[in-house]
């Protein structure tokens, strides 16, 4: 099969729905000829035009609700917010306006948006280009969260993405446009809700999403040297999220890791661990554990930075730990 | 170039001189940057402050160090026209633990802290409320200092702006907002994102406004003297565009760029409105300064950048366990 990166996934996805759908556009910084600073975009508004290539001025919170105007009234839009860091800024626009409109309408109205957007640390970016904010709209009922974890889920997310009647959050990790991935030719989506098991094993679930599948699968060859056989899944969607497999997986292997770069504290990781302690606690062995980024501002300083972020090397040590039976419990 | 309108005395000389001299080691810093990025050897990328020296330099030399300014993700020029470092600031720049953030800032945060300088920001009109804010604290304390509040034209386009600009002129708080026109914001000319004038935006709250050539020093720095001056007397807030030109791309990495901006245009701001060229054209016309003693000035600036960016590559790294202090004030 064919490979491409990930920035070219989405790019793909978004020329197939704009050239399926009409009232599919496209609204952000620099999105038209700059093709955006991550060139994800390059080409579509040569494709489309400027009417649905939409260059904004830096008013996120305006034209987010532009989005969601448009999405009410019968058009698709696609939001380009170039930092997820900058999500702070669109917090009400997309949390008390996108995210309630159905419900508060009793039904009535909706918001088929989309909102693309990235995360991911250690691109050396600073404390306010580099964070991983999915557990801010994952807490908000009404929001679709997906993170894509490789070119393929990239496009396929984006194409369903498009085509759900909700507001859909979409995280693409900054530091993986360029990975490249087998992608086929022909079209294909890829469902909300469905977890991928990306590596079976009978020992230890690490559960991993967006570039955290990549250090599990990483931690899971090294631990197979070792003797330890894991099972790697990535939920794909956060919101909603495939339950059912991770329940079964965890079943079968007894113990958990849930790995996540957004900060550890009240993060997706705890929701996960706490979901799987809920409900197969008698299956465990161990505690299920949490791994996310250190709870502290990301640092500029390589040196500080690469310490913030979950590695293979850590998601071993603790999965050896699990494995051996030791308790831990956190100082 | 405009004419000082005050005679040029001895002191006058000097400030000329050491107006020029910030100009120069804004530069010779930028251009030392630019080499870190290109030789790989700067984590991360960096936006260069090139072409727009009158501005920071034209304000913040008629500010005093108990006046705040807030900055930019273009902020080295406002770092060191505030009064900041060469061997911090590169510190900063390759993340050591010396830098004036200890390492934690890097580009898009270098500010030295002690001369009122509150940051630097990479959110696009992030300083807007912190910069109102450091004024009215001022008035509500009954201190007579002045917050200058930098940005760009693109960040005229964030919502915050208006709101603390209408609390600002009903309070008449000191602050001014200093809007370092560039022409571009990344790769969007101004007018295609900005309706209207940005001027007569400020103007709709009551907001004494003032366009002036960014790339002349002195036009920069009167003005400023004459806004602080009232500022401090309670006549804020002001408004001021400065017409200025990045050299560079957006950032260091935007190389390419005849997309959106062309090699004519700005081979035309370099060559002919350039603020250092003018200035010292200008101060060796008015025997301020004979060209030697400016080539000698300037020689001594790059002996001081190069010697600061030796010693910060070879400055330790922060220790591992500074990861997670600072994240809460005792
Ligand atoms: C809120 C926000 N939106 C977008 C960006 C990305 N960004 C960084 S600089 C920039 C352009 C800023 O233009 P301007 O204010 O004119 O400043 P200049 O770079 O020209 O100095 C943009 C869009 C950002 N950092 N913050
Ligand atoms: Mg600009």
């Amino acid at each position: 099969m064919r490979e491409i990166t990930l920035s070219q996934a989405v790019n793909e996805a978004l020329a197939e729905e704009m050239r399926r759908d009409e009232t599919v556009f496209i609204l952000g910084e620099d999105v038209a000829e700059a093709g955006t600073p991550f060139k994800v975009l390059s080409g579509l508004v040569e494709e489309f035009g400027t009417d649905r290539v939409i260059d904004t001025p830096i008013s996120e919170p305006g034209f987010v609700g532009l989005a969601v105007g448009a999405a009410m009234t019968g058009a698709r839009p696609v939001v380009d917010l170039m930092f997820g860091d900058f999500i702070y800024l669109v917090m009400d626009q997309l949390c008390n306006q996108a995210a309630k409109q159905h419900y508060m309408s009793g039904g009535k109205l909706q918001v088929p948006m989309v909102l693309r957007t990235n995360m991911g640390a250690t691109r050396r970016s600073a404390a306010q280009h580099s964070q991983s904010l999915q557990a801010l709209v994952a807490h908000i009922p009404g929001l679709k969260v997906a993170m894509p974890s490789s070119a393929y889920e990239a496009k396929g997310l984006m194409k369903t993405a498009i085509r759900d009647n909700n507001p859909v959050v979409i995280f693409e990790d900054k530091l993986m446009y360029q990975d490249k991935a087998p992608v086929p030719e022909e079209e294909y989506l890829i469902p909300f809700g469905e977890a991928n098991v990306k590596r079976e094993g009978r020992d230890i679930t690490l559960i991993a999403t967006s570039s955290m599948v990549q250090v599990a699968e990483k931690a899971a060859v090294m631990l197979a040297k070792e003797g330890i056989e894991a099972e790697v899944i990535d939920p794909r969607t956060i919101v909603p999220l495939d339950e059912e497999t991770l329940l079964e997986s965890v079943k079968k292997t007894s113990r958990a890791i849930v790995i996540d770069e957004g900060h550890q504290s009240y993060g997706v990781t705890a929701e996960i661990a706490s979901r799987l302690n809920e409900k197969v606690f008698y299956h465990l062995d161990a505690p299920v554990l949490r791994m996310g980024a250190m709870d502290v501002p990301v640092p500029f300083s390589p040196a500080l930075e690469d310490l913030t972020v979950p590695t293979p090397e850590g998601v071993v040590e603790n999965a050896r730990k699990l494995c051996a039976g030791e308790m831990i419990h956190a100082a | 170039m405009a004419k000082a309108a005050t005679k040029k005395t001895k002191s006058n000389a000097d400030d000329y001189l050491r107006m020029y001299r910030q100009m120069v080691r804004i530069r010779t810093f930028e251009d030392n940057a630019n080499q870190l990025y290109l030789s790989a050897k700067m984590p991360g990328l960096t936006h260069m402050y090139s072409g727009e020296e009158a501005v920071a330099v034209g304000i913040c030399e008629a500010l005093t160090d108990d006046d705040r300014i807030t900055s930019t993700h273009r902020g080295h020029g406002h770092c060191v026209a505030k009064g900041a470092e060469f061997k911090e600031m590169f510190c900063e720049l390759l993340g050591k633990a010396e830098g004036y953030c200890r390492g934690k800032g890097g580009s898009m945060h270098i500010a030295d802290q002690s001369h009122g300088n509150l940051g630097a920001n990479a959110i696009v009109g992030g300083s807007m409320g912190i910069a109102t804010g450091s004024a009215l604290r001022a008035k509500l304390q009954g201190s007579d200092d002045v917050t200058v509040c930098f940005f760009g034209d693109g960040a005229t386009a964030q919502g915050l702006w208006y709101e603390v600009m209408n609390m600002a002129a009903l309070w008449k708080l000191p602050v001014i907002y200093a809007c370092e026109n560039n022409g571009y914001s990344e790769y969007t000319k101004t007018e295609e994102i900005a309706a209207g004038s940005i001027m007569a935006r400020a103007e709709a709250f009551g907001i004494e406004s003032h366009q002036v050539d960014g790339q002349d020093v002195l036009a920069v720095n009167e003005l400023t003297q004459k806004l602080v001056a009232r500022a401090r007397k309670g006549e804020g807030p002001f408004f001021m565009e400065l017409m200025t030109y990045r050299y560079h791309g957006h950032h260091v990495g935007d190389i390419n760029r005849e997309y959106y901006r062309s090699k004519d245009e700005e081979k035309d701001w370099k060559d002919n409105r350039d603020p250092i060229i003018r200035f010292r054209a200008y101060l060796v016309e008015q025997g301020i300064a004979t060209e030697e003693e400016i080539e000698a000035m300037n020689a001594e600036i790059e002996t001081d950048a190069a010697e600061a960016v030796a010693y910060a590559e070879k400055a330790p790294y922060p220790p591992a366990n500074e990861v997670d202090m600072h994240v809460y004030a005792d």
